[in-house]
């Protein structure tokens, strides 16, 4: 007994003798890090929330007159609303798409597929001024429906407009969790429900749909806190009573000295929060790795023909509703005039000119901006990744979690953390420059906020990475740092890269964080001068070309990570078994 | 004898070539073992090991998988770090070095080759990191590719390679670099069978060409038979024997070692003044110089013993066990009898010839045991 704990203790010891320095110290540099751009401005804003705003004492009155004020409690409820009911909305368009690729033989599939990616490229902010002029209350569709039909449809009324930009927008995330749910399920699941007699709605209400369940809980809470903590759809729609615009419009309105700000970004990151639990307790003991041997997805048969074509409405009238913020938009930044008219009066290229000449700074921003949140993230994605799977290092769970963690926060909350934690720190040789709206800082806001997507590659990137190959480098003499620059870093270079790309064409649209930390239109990214052009009427068609190249530098981001990803895939899949 | 001469020329034909080539020229050096002791949390994978390897050996590490055979390889190439004891190469306590001043080379058992690299790349990995000249290690790199005969392949990547191509990519890349050890982590598990006798025979000569002094670890006895100088038996954690294959299997140590190497018959009984009874009454006188200890228990091969018909004369210097054929098996060169002897089995190899008949099952039949052959061992 005593000899294995004295074994024990001399482990321990050599251990410590042997423990690498130079990991401690990458360890200790991205726990600073991520203490003091990410838990710090979040505590602050906890804090500061906590606090009697005369004596600094710790108190709940904040919380009292949150709770007391009418239009934040209307704000929360209209947040809720919107959350909850674009859930809704959502899951009707994601389920008959699910439905349709899991039962049935069916070639528009593929379609479905591309249905699934193309909202995602495009922020939903940026299509809601589009979605005004084709839906709003003397837009495209409703001048028509009363010419024809002489009514109109509130699709763009208030919180409708909300609802409707972010479901349309966010519902891939629910096809795609449902899909791979359903396509998890193994046939012989359903088939032995059919041979103790279940059939029809039956099998599906008992079997199927329960084993689908934590893939569509994990896409609609996803869905749900996605909407709850945006900033920019509701403030570009001009719905201001919710949460996130209201903490926006009390920190610049106010200043940064009034608490109710602090409250209502506590209560949003309380939601997020609870949004994940709830979604982690469904999941609970529920992920059914269902797939056994051969057989994946539930059992498809041909469509009839009365069903492929029903098949194709359903498709044809969610592609267009997809499409609609695309079409609006390229429609708007050719357009010279455009209002009170089903289409615009005519057609210029004026407004790619201004874009292109006296805004181009905009587009130069978000290059830099993003590019350098990209490498930022893809190195400590790589680090971390690296320090949790590869060493012994106590503690190295944490980095993970903290790094993580940012899922949780709302840009805005990130956004009013760093105003207050760095407003009245100087940039070192740059008098009164501010570091909390100094450019490198809202970097570093989009590297953080966008680091768990990198970090997720990374990780993945780094398992498939059999360790024997790093030992045979060692045992052939490569030292640690050696052995990663050879062999680690270039076996994980498409995870990277697919990380990389994620992270740059995420925060090349970020607008959350970025509405709070800007301060000029010399250092404002695409996203923000979008957001400054659409105020004005005039300054439409302009936003509206931005919007585009916006589009479609997302979408070439995106079809590049894919390429790279599926060579990957090809590459592995094309190494020959030993013999 | 004719078609053992056939495939002996077969093999020679694809013996790695060379003789010329002075790629690992580094003579061997011992390895020494001393008090090793090494835990994984509260699992003791090896209990005070001593081993002393001697230069320009090729040893075996012998035993069923969980034995830590394995862990003590990695020990050796600095993959794993003792709580206790200390590993000398020559002279030199390495105990403490990391696995890249070790100058140990490993032959992984998936062979570990970088994917993102050629063959030539691959090979000449050891060498960039010793800051060789590049016009050294494209000679050496070339000179080693064609004593595996590989020459034609250095700009293939390794995915484009059969099994054996690339364990002698991976053989290469170890022995480029000159270690003064070389590890074998199972290198033959992955081929299959006939890959597997022919690339046995490779490994030796080049391992008696380099003179390098060579750790191999397997579960085959076979493997360890047929290549090894000597072999570690080990079994939990433990070294067992060390000891030349013949003499493993001749005079093994206790059960375990005689039950892993070859078949081996144990039955019960107890030491009495004149031998050993059975517990069928039968008494084995003891061989010169053996006692049993007590629980000791009474081992002999298949092949230690005659069968005859029960009322045949016994044979001189053996003793008599009278029993009924229970089961029985074909194996070519022999039949292998299990005969019901009392309450015990025991397993008897009768010489086969063609034309022969064999005996029926059931049948009764005595068996003569040679009473120099048995060995009393305890577990």
């Amino acid at each position: 007994m005593s000899t294995t704990a004295n074994a024990r203790l001399a482990g321990l010891r050599f251990d410590l003798a042997t423990a690498r320095p130079g990991q401690a110290l990458l360890a200790l540099f991205i726990a600073s890090f991520l203490i003091l751009f990410l838990f710090v401005p979040v505590l602050k804003v906890v804090h500061v929330a906590f606090q009697d705003r005369a004596t600094g004492a710790l108190t709940l009155v904040n919380f009292i007159d949150f709770f007391q004020t009418d239009i934040f409690i209307r704000s929360f409820w209209n947040s809720f609303y919107v959350s909850a009911m674009s859930v809704v909305l959502a899951t009707l368009f994601a389920l008959p798409l699910a439905y349709l690729t899991s039962r049935f033989e069916f070639r528009g599939a593929v379609i479905i597929q591309t249905l699934g990616v193309i909202p995602l490229i495009m922020p939903p902010f940026i299509g809601a001024v589009a979605m005004q002029l084709l839906f709003g209350r003397n837009g495209t569709v409703n001048l028509l429906l009363d010419q024809h039909f002489g009514f109109k449809i509130p699709f763009m009324e208030g919180l409708n407009g909300v609802i409707f930009v972010q479901s349309i927008h966010y519902f891939p995330f629910i096809l795609i969790n449902l899909s791979a749910a359903l396509r998890n399920i193994d046939r012989a699941m359903e088939e032995a429900a059919q041979n103790l007699g279940a059939s029809g709605f039956r099998l599906f209400r008992k079997v199927v749909f329960p084993l689908a369940m934590p893939g569509y809980i994990a896409g609609a809470s996803l869905v749900f806190i996605k909407v709850f903590d945006d900033l920019a759809t509701p403030l570009l729609l001009n719905v201001n009573q919710m949460l996130a615009p209201q903490a926006y419009l009390r920190i610049t309105s106010a200043g940064l000295g009034d608490p109710m700000g602090y409250v209502i970004s506590v209560v949003l990151v309380a939601c997020s929060l609870l949004a994940l639990w709830v979604s982690a307790l469904a999941m609970k003991g529920k992920d059914y790795a269902t797939v056994q041997r051969g057989g994946g997805g539930l059992s498809k048969r041909r469509m009839r023909p009365w069903e492929t074509v029903l098949a194709y409405a359903v498709i044809g009238i969610i592609l267009l509703l997809v499409l609609a913020p695309h079409i609006g938009l390229t429609l708007l930044s050719f357009a010279t005039v455009w209002s009170f008219s089903p289409l615009p009066d005519g057609y210029t290229l004026a407004h790619y000119q201004t874009v292109m000449v006296e805004s181009n700074q905009y587009i130069r921003n978000t290059l830099v901006y993003a590019s350098m949140a990209g490498l930022i993230d893809v190195v400590l994605g790589t680090a971390i990744a690296y320090l949790v799977l590869r060493t012994k290092l106590v503690g190295r769970r944490w980095l993970d979690y903290g790094a993580m963690a940012a899922l949780a926060v709302p840009g805005v909350v990130l956004g009013i953390g760093y105003l207050r934690t760095f407003y009245d720190i100087e940039v070192p040789f740059m008098e009164g420059q501010s570091l909390a709206t100094f450019w490198l800082v809202l970097v570093i806001a989009l590297a953080v906020r966008r680091l768990p997507y990198a970090l997720r590659a990374c990780t993945a990137a780094l398992q498939q990475v059999s360790a024997s190959l790093e030992e045979a480098a060692e045992n052939l003499g490569a030292g640690k740092l050696r052995t990663v620059l050879r062999i680690v870093v270039p076996l994980m270079s498409g995870g990277i890269m697919a990380g990389f790309i994620t992270s740059f064409a995420t925060a090349a649209v970020e607008l959350s964080a970025t509405m709070m930390l800007v301060q000029s239109t010399e250092d404002a990214p695409l996203a923000y001068g979008l957001y400054v052009f659409m105020q004005s009427a005039a300054g439409r068609g302009p936003g509206a070309a931005l919007g585009v190249i916006a589009v479609l530098l997302v979408a070439g981001c995106t079809f590049i990570s894919h390429l790279i990803i599926e060579r990957g895939k090809a590459g592995r899949a094309a190494a020959p078994d030993s013999h | 004898m004719n078609q053992a001469t056939t495939i002996q020329n077969n093999a020679s034909d694809t013996v790695i070539p060379g003789g010329q080539a002075r790629v690992g020229s580094a003579r061997g050096v011992g390895v020494k073992i001393e008090g090793v002791n090494l835990s994984y949390g509260d699992t003791h994978v090896l209990k005070d090991v001593n081993l002393d390897i001697r230069p320009g050996e090729f040893f075996a590490f012998l035993g069923p998988s969980g034995c830590g055979k394995t862990s003590l390889l990695r020990l050796i190439a600095g993959f794993n770090t003792c709580q206790t004891g200390r590993v000398l190469i020559g002279d030199t306590d390495v105990s403490r070095l990391p696995p890249w001043r070790r100058e140990v080379g490993m032959v992984f058992q998936s062979y570990a080759l970088w994917p993102h690299m050629t063959v030539f790349r691959n090979v000449a990995f050891g060498l960039e990191e010793r800051k060789v000249p590049r016009h050294e290690i494209k000679k050496r790199v070339g000179e080693a590719l064609e004593l595996v005969g590989l020459s034609h392949l250095a700009d293939r990547r390794p995915s484009q390679l059969s099994g054996g191509q690339q364990q002698r990519v991976a053989l290469a890349r170890t022995i480029v670099v000159r270690p003064k050890v070389l590890l074998l982590d199972e290198p033959l598990s992955n081929l299959d069978a006939k890959l597997r006798v022919q690339m046995r025979r490779e490994l030796l000569n080049l391992q008696r060409e380099l003179g390098l002094t060579t750790i191999f670890v397997t579960h085959d006895q076979e493997e360890a038979n047929t290549m090894c100088d000597r072999i570690a038996v080990m079994y939990d954690g433990v070294v067992q024997q060390v000891g030349r294959p013949m003499d493993l299997y001749d005079e093994p140590v206790n059960l375990f070692v005689a039950g892993f190497l070859g078949t081996a018959n144990v039955l019960e009984g107890e030491a009495v003044t004149d031998g050993f009874r059975l517990s069928n009454g039968v008494v084995v006188p003891l061989p010169q110089g053996q006692s049993p200890t007590p629980g000791a228990k009474l081992m002999f091969r298949p092949q230690n013993l005659q069968i005859r018909d029960p009322d045949a004369p016994a044979q001189p210097g053996c003793v008599r066990l009278q029993g009924n054929i229970s089961y029985r098996e074909f194996l070519g060169s022999s039949v292998r009898y299990t005969v019901r002897v009392g309450s015990q089995d025991v397993q008897v190899d009768a010489p086969h010839q063609g034309g022969e008949p064999q005996r029926e099952i059931g049948s009764p039949v005595a068996l003569d045991l040679a009473v120099d052959k048995v060995r009393f061992l305890s577990a």
